[in-house]
């Protein structure tokens, strides 16, 4: 079943994958003009791509997209600085990993959108309740994943290095952090993510500002076609980023 | 000199699932003690007053209604999301081309941000259990497929090509050697589903604030009932916890019969 992919089963899957979109956009395109579906549930494509032209030539998502990424950025940095630290410090006894790494993974297996409301009612529904959920929700995969590369670092590698004479600030930056990095690395991009869709999510559902809610309010308002606009853009966005992070990460593993 | 430990730390020592207990039991009495003396409450509640009101938030109109409906919603998500799930991870993975082919659209797909295209599904499929049951499809489905796509790539070719020279028909074929292989890897995907669904359901229910949970939730908020909200905001994720124990027993029950 695994076989190695020839060449040309190779050319025929890029084929068939752009047969697929053009075929979706055809679709979307015929739909929207010929076959009569409601322009207020289904926009004319042509009209999206032009609504998102204008959207990036008059610069007016430069707010929104400012509050995002500022968000992001703030989350990011406490969940990541509050991840690590916890991390380590949990990884360094085998005993308290016992104690909170089941703790820590059940708590990530519930939706932590779910208190949502609670961090609007403590933080308002400005940035602040926005970045508190981010960094909430990206500190679990960040911390599990700090536990279990310094988890996992082998003991010999320890001993090795001890018997070698290596003082603790050597342990720690030569055997213990080049070890445990690719894991950590992998929880820091989950981080990353996760931070971003909680972000966009808790503007979703209750904000003034940034690119979720400016989705929310053009559907309210039922301007249906520079709302596809905004989704795009916002899709595109995250794809960069994703893009952006995971090849730091690649880069980060190749020169520990 | 070294002090030997006390009993108590040395019983705990050898139960770190005790241990656990304990810290819970802190952060329970933490927040008991700040919620009584420290935090303002109009903003936030001691548990003793969240357990004590419990009887008046079940007791509100709605309330057990909107709870029924989004367990129901849960359900029918996570049923026709493993559904869809399996069909579309099978037609993928048994065929190496289709794999090529149409994998990378589901990984696309999968990477997207779906939460953009929520308000999109209020639209299409009104504030009622449609619109949730799919935002949670959407959100259970995926994880489905890539873990069947997996399970059935890691089947070994030996195994295969065995059973074939040995004259099993196709369906021989699927139901003893593809089948029993897939299981594990089927229900971790199960456990991965059930995380989609509960985030896309509950997701649908919060954005949607004219019914349902969101117009709860929206209405303790806004009326500084912050007890209530905690029941509410408590119950749902009880409903989440234990739905996860119930895919996770399942996975554990049907995966060990490879390490036997």
């Amino acid at each position: 079943m695994t076989a190695p992919p020839k060449a040309r089963d190779a050319w025929l899957s890029r084929l068939v994958q752009a047969a697929f979109l053009a075929g979706l956009a055809l679709v979307w395109y015929l739909a929207a003009t010929r076959w009569g579906v409601n322009r207020l549930l289904l926009p004319n494509p042509v009209a999206v791509a032009q609504d998102l032209f204008e959207i990036l030539r008059s610069g007016e998502y430069i707010d929104d997209l400012e509050t995002t990424l500022g968000e992001l950025a703030a989350a990011f940095s406490i969940a990541v600085a509050g991840g690590l630290a916890t991390g380590y410090l949990v990884s360094r006894s085998p005993y308290l990993t016992k104690v909170f790494e089941p703790l820590f993974a059940g708590l990530y297996a519930i939706p932590i959108i779910l208190f949502l409301p609670l961090f609007v009612l403590f933080f308002g529904l400005g940035p602040a309740s926005k970045i508190a959920i981010g960094a909430a929700i990206s500190f679990f995969p960040i911390t599990l994943n700090t536990i279990a590369g310094f988890g996992g670092v082998d003991r010999l590698y320890v001993t090795a290095a001890r018997s070698m004479g290596a003082s603790d600030y050597h342990l720690f930056r030569f055997v213990l952090v080049p070890a445990a990095l690719p894991v950590i690395l992998t929880g820091l991009r989950m981080g990353f993510t996760t931070a971003l869709l909680a972000i966009i999510a808790s503007e979703t559902l209750a904000s003034f500002a940034g690119l979720g809610h400016r989705i929310v309010s053009l559907a309210e308002s039922m301007e249906i076609a520079p709302m596809f606009a905004y989704i795009v853009f916002v899709i595109a966005i995250a794809a960069i980023l994703n893009a952006f992070v995971s090849t730091l990460e690649a880069r980060g593993r190749r020169n520990r | 000199m070294k002090r030997a430990p006390s009993p108590l730390r040395a019983y705990l020592a050898r139960r770190p699932g005790l241990a656990r207990l304990f810290v819970i039991a802190a952060l329970f009495v933490v927040w008991e003690v700040s919620a009584r003396w420290f935090v303002d409450p109009l903003f936030l509640s001691p548990p003793s007053k969240v357990i004590a009101s419990l009887g008046a938030l079940f007791g509100t109109p709605g309330v057990p209604a909107a709870l029924r409906i989004t367990l129901f919603e849960l359900a029918v998500a996570f049923v026709i999301a493993v559904a869809i799930g399996l069909v579309l991870g099978l037609a993928i993975g048994l065929q190496p081309f289709v794999r090529l082919s149409v994998f990378p659209i589901v990984l696309l797909l999968y990477g997207m941000p779906q939460i953009t295209i929520l308000p999109l599904f209020i639209l299409y499929f009104g504030i009622g259990a449609a619109s949730k049951i799919a935002f949670g499809v959407t959100h259970g489905m995926f994880p489905v497929v890539m873990t069947v796509v997996a399970g059935v790539q890691n089947l070994k070719p030996i195994l295969m090509t065995s059973a074939r020279s040995m004259g099993a028909s196709r369906w021989q074929i699927f139901r003893h050697v593809i089948f029993p292989h897939m299981v594990p890897s089927f229900f971790a995907g199960m456990r991965l589903g059930m995380s989609g669904v509960l985030l896309g359901v509950l997701l649908a229910e919060l954005y949607v604030s004219i019914a349902g949970i969101g117009y709860f939730t929206t209405l303790f908020t806004q009326n500084f009932e912050p007890a209530k909200l905690l029941g509410l905001i408590g119950t749902l994720a009880a409903m989440a916890i234990f739905l996860n124990a119930l895919v996770r027993r399942a996975e554990t029950h049907f995966g060990k019969w490879r390490a036997g």
